[in-house]
C-alpha cells in the first residue's frame, strides 16, 4: 500500500525559543516541567504515524492530548519543531517541515485541503464563492471554477443554496459548504479538525453516513481529529490515541477495543458498546484451541454440546449436537429458521457480534461456527467468549 | 518652594528652545520646499472649489442626492441629502459650505489614503504599532493650536496648512479603526485562507481586508466628522469655509450668523455621514 502521509518523530513546541525546550524534552521531562522552565507549551512529542493512501485515519485523545496540533502539521498551519512530515505529492514525498514556501502553497492548493471545525467560511462570500475558494486561491480561470464549483455543490446537495451566504445557512449546511470547498479542489489527502464536533447530533450522524457514502467513490486519504470515541469507530480505519502529545496506541478500531495499551485508553473505552465494533473474528476461538473430540472430531464449545467432523479439506462433513445429528445453517438466514435445537448457525469472520448472538439465542446457546470463504472451518464462538469480549475479562 | 523643586527648577530642560530651533533650521533650510509644496496645495483645493462653484448649485445638490441614491439605494436619504443641502443655499452659505465640503473629503481621503496601509502595517507588526501607538496618541490629544504656530511657519496662510492640520488630527483616527479591524479578523478564517494556499497578498486581499472592510468604512465615517470638528481651527489659519464664518461671528458676537453657520455645519455632518455609512451587517 502507498504512504500519503508519514510523521517522523515529530516533536512540536509552541514559543520563541524552542532549544531549551528540545533539550529537556529528551531528558524526558515532562509538559509541566517544560512550560514552568521555559514557559513553552509542549504540543506534540516523538509522533511516529504513517497514514496509507485511501485509509480513514482518526487521530483521537482528550483536549490538549496534542490531536489537532499533529494534524494541522501536515500542511504547517503548527511549524513542527523538530523531525519530518513527509506528504506525498504526485509521485514523490515532500517534507512538509523544510520545504520552500513555493511547495508548500502548491501543497496546500493541489494535494491537501482542509475542513475546519468553526467552517472557516468567509461571511461576505456566497457558498459558490466560498466552494470555490482554494482553486480561485490556485489561479483558476473563471469558467473552469464555475463548472467545478458546481460540480461540488451538486455532490453535497448545495445547489440550491448557491447564492446564499455562507451565514444564512444552518451549521450542518455550513460544514457540507465547507466540505465541497475541501473537495474542490480535488486534493487526495484531506484534513478534518473535528469537523463534525459543532453540530448537534443528528446532523452529526447524517453528516458522518454522508462522508462515508462520498469516500466509496472518492477514495480520499483522510486524516480525521476526534474526541468522540463513537465517531471515531464508526468512521476510523485506523484509530491513533494520543494523550499529552505523545501517540499512546495506534491500530483497527477493534484493537483498540479489545486491546486497550494503557489505562487511559481503557478508560476512554470504557462507555463504548463493544457490540458496535467487534466482529465474529475478534472473539472466536481458533479451530487449533479447540478440544479434539477423537476421529476427526472437533468439540466447538467448552460444554462439549456440539462437535462437528472435519474434513482433509477443512470443510465440515457432519455434525453433532447434545449427541443428534444436526444441520449447519448460515447467521443470513437466521429469520428462515425457527427455534431449533437440531441447528448449528455458522458466520463468516466479518459478521458482526451482534448477530452472532442473536444466532445463539435462536439456537438455545448452541456455539456459533465461523468459516472462511471456501467454507472451511477456522473456528467457533461459545458462550463464554462473547461474555468475556463484552465484559472486557 | 521646596529645594529639590528649586533646584529642578534651575535646570529647565529647554524643550521649548528645541522645538523652535528645529523648526527654524526647518524654515531656514527647506523654506521652498514647505511653501512650494502649500503652493501646489492650495492651488489644487482652490481650483476644486472654483470648480464646484462654477455649476449651478442645484446642480451639484442633485448630483451629491444622486450620490447618496447610489451608494445607499434609498429614497428617503436622497431627498433628505437634497433638502439639507437646499436649506444651505437658502441660508446663503452655499461658498463657504463648498469650501468647507472639499477641505473635508480632501482630509478625509488623504487620511484613509495614509492611516489605512499604517493601519494594516501595524496590525501585522505588533512591534511596529507599539512604536506607532505614543506617536498617535500624540497627535490626537496635543491642543490643536500648539501645532498651528509650526504649520502657519511653514506652509503659511491658507487651504493648504488647515487641510495639513486637519489630516495631524485625523490620521490616528484611521489608523487605528484600520488596526482594530484588521487584528480581529476571526483566526479560524484567517487559517482558511493559508490552508488554501493563499499568499501573503492574497491573504490580504481576499479574507483580511473584507473581513475588516465594516470596520475600515466605520473609521471612514469617524474620520469624515473628525475633520468637520476641525474646520473652526482650521479657519484660523486661513482656511476658508463655514469655519471662517463662525470664528467672524465669535469675533463680532453676532449670534445669527454663528446659529446659521453652525447649523449648516451639522446638516453637512450628518449629510457625509448618513452617506458614507455601512448597511447594518456589513452588507448593501
Amino acid at each position: 500500500m502507498n504512504v500519503a502521509v508519514d510523521f517522523k518523530n515529530v516533536d512540536i513546541v509552541f514559543g520563541a525559543d524552542t532549544t531549551t525546550s528540545l533539550a529537556m524534552l529528551d531528558k524526558g521531562a515532562t509538559r509541566a516541567e517544560i512550560l514552568e522552565k521555559t514557559g513553552n507549551v509542549l504540543g506534540c512529542a516523538g509522533a511516529n504515524l504513517t497514514i496509507n493512501e485511501g485509509e480513514i485515519s482518526v487521530l483521537m485523545g482528550l483536549s490538549g492530548s496534542g490531536k489537532s496540533t499533529l494534524l494541522r502539521a501536515v500542511n504547517r498551519l503548527n511549524i513542527v519543531s523538530r523531525g519530518q512530515v513527509m506528504v506525498k505529492d504526485g509521485d514523490k514525498m515532500v517534507d512538509v517541515v523544510s520545504c520552500d514556501e513555493a511547495t508548500l502553497r502548491r501543497l496546500r492548493q493541489h494535494q491537501v485541503a482542509m475542513v475546519f471545525q468553526q467552517f472557516g467560511l468567509l461571511p461576505w462570500r456566497t457558498v459558490e464563492e466560498n466552494v470555490g475558494l482554494g482553486l480561485e486561491l490556485a489561479g483558476m480561470p473563471d469558467p473552469e471554477r464555475k463548472e467545478k464549483v458546481g460540480k461540488q455543490l451538486d455532490l453535497v446537495n448545495l445547489t440550491p443554496w448557491a447564492k446564499k451566504y455562507a451565514h444564512e445557512l444552518s451549521g450542518g449546511m455550513q460544514q457540507r459548504v465547507g466540505l465541497a470547498r475541501a473537495f474542490a479542489t480535488e486534493a487526495p489527502i484531506l484534513l478534518m479538525d473535528e469537523p463534525f464536533s459543532a453540530l448537534d447530533p443528528l446532523i452529526r450522524t447524517k453528516l458522518q453516513d454522508e462522508l462515508l457514502q462520498l469516500q466509496k467513490t472518492l477514495k480520499k486519504t483522510i486524516i480525521f481529529v476526534s474526541h468522540d470515541l463513537e465517531e471515531a469507530l464508526k468512521i476510523g480505519n485506523t484509530i491513533t490515541i494520543m494523550e499529552g502529545g505523545r501517540i499512546v496506541q495506534s491500530g483497527p478500531p477493534e484493537d483498540i477495543v479489545l486491546r486497550p495499551a494503557n489505562d487511559y485508553v481503557r478508560d476512554f473505552i470504557a462507555n463504548v458498546n463493544p457490540l458496535s465494533v467487534l466482529t465474529a473474528w475478534n472473539v472466536m476461538r481458533d479451530r487449533r484451541d479447540l478440544e479434539d473430540a477423537g476421529e476427526g472430531w472437533l468439540w466447538l464449545d467448552r460444554r462439549k454440546t456440539t462437535r462437528f467432523k472435519i474434513d482433509a479439506q477443512g470443510l465440515v462433513a457432519a455434525a453433532e449436537r447434545n449427541g443428534q445429528p444436526a444441520v449447519w445453517v448460515s447467521v443470513d438466514d437466521i429469520d428462515k429458521s425457527a427455534d431449533e435445537t437440531s441447528h448449528v448457525f455458522w458466520a463468516k469472520p466479518g459478521t458482526s457480534l451482534k448477530l452472532v448472538m442473536l444466532a445463539m439465542h435462536r439456537s438455545q446457546t448452541s456455539p456459533v461456527a465461523l468459516f472462511d470463504d471456501q467454507s472451511r472451518f477456522v473456528g467457533a464462538i461459545g458462550i463464554r467468549d462473547v461474555l468475556s469480549a463484552v465484559l472486557r475479562r | 518652594m521646596d529645594p529639590v523643586s528649586n533646584l529642578l527648577a534651575a535646570y529647565k530642560i529647554p524643550i521649548g528652545l528645541w522645538g523652535k530651533a528645529f523648526f527654524t533650521f526647518l524654515t531656514d533650510n527647506f523654506n521652498a520646499i514647505f511653501r512650494g509644496f502649500s503652493n501646489g496645495l492650495n492651488l489644487l483645493l482652490d481650483g476644486l472649489v472654483d470648480g464646484l462653484l462654477l455649476l449651478p448649485p442645484v446642480v451639484v445638490v442633485a448630483l451629491v442626492a444622486a450620490l447618496a441614491w447610489y451608494l445607499q439605494r434609498s429614497r428617503a436619504l436622497a431627498i433628505g441629502v437634497a433638502l439639507g443641502l437646499l436649506f444651505i443655499i437658502n441660508q446663503g452659505l452655499w461658498k463657504q459650505t463648498v469650501e468647507t465640503l472639499v477641505l473635508v473629503v480632501a482630509a478625509a481621503a488623504a487620511s484613509m489614503a495614509i492611516g489605512v496601509p499604517l493601519g494594516i502595517w501595524a496590525a501585522h507588526k505588533p512591534k511596529v504599532y507599539r512604536i506607532m501607538l505614543p506617536v498617535l496618541d500624540l497627535m490626537q490629544t496635543l491642543p490643536t493650536f500648539v501645532y498651528l504656530i509650526p504649520v502657519l511657519t511653514l506652509f503659511g496662510l491658507g487651504n493648504a496648512p488647515g487641510l495639513i492640520v486637519t489630516i495631524i488630527f485625523v490620521i490616528p483616527t484611521a489608523v487605528r479603526l484600520t488596526h482594530l479591524g484588521v487584528t480581529s479578523v476571526p483566526t479560524a478564517i484567517i487559517e482558511a485562507g493559508q490552508a488554501f494556499g493563499a499568499t501573503k497578498r492574497q491573504l490580504l486581499w481576499k479574507v483580511e481586508l473584507p473581513a475588516a472592510l465594516p470596520t475600515i468604512m466605520a473609521g471612514l465615517t469617524q474620520c469624515i466628522m473628525l475633520s468637520l470638528s476641525m474646520v473652526v481651527f482650521a479657519a484660523l489659519i486661513g482656511a476658508g469655509g463655514l469655519g471662517t464664518e463662525i470664528n467672524r461671528a465669535l469675533g463680532s458676537r453676532k449670534i445669527d450668523l454663528g446659529l446659521e453657520a453652525g447649523l449648516a455645519i451639522v446638516v453637512l455632518a450628518i449629510v457625509l455621514d448618513r452617506m458614507t455609512r455601512i448597511g447594518v451587517g456589513g452588507k448593501k
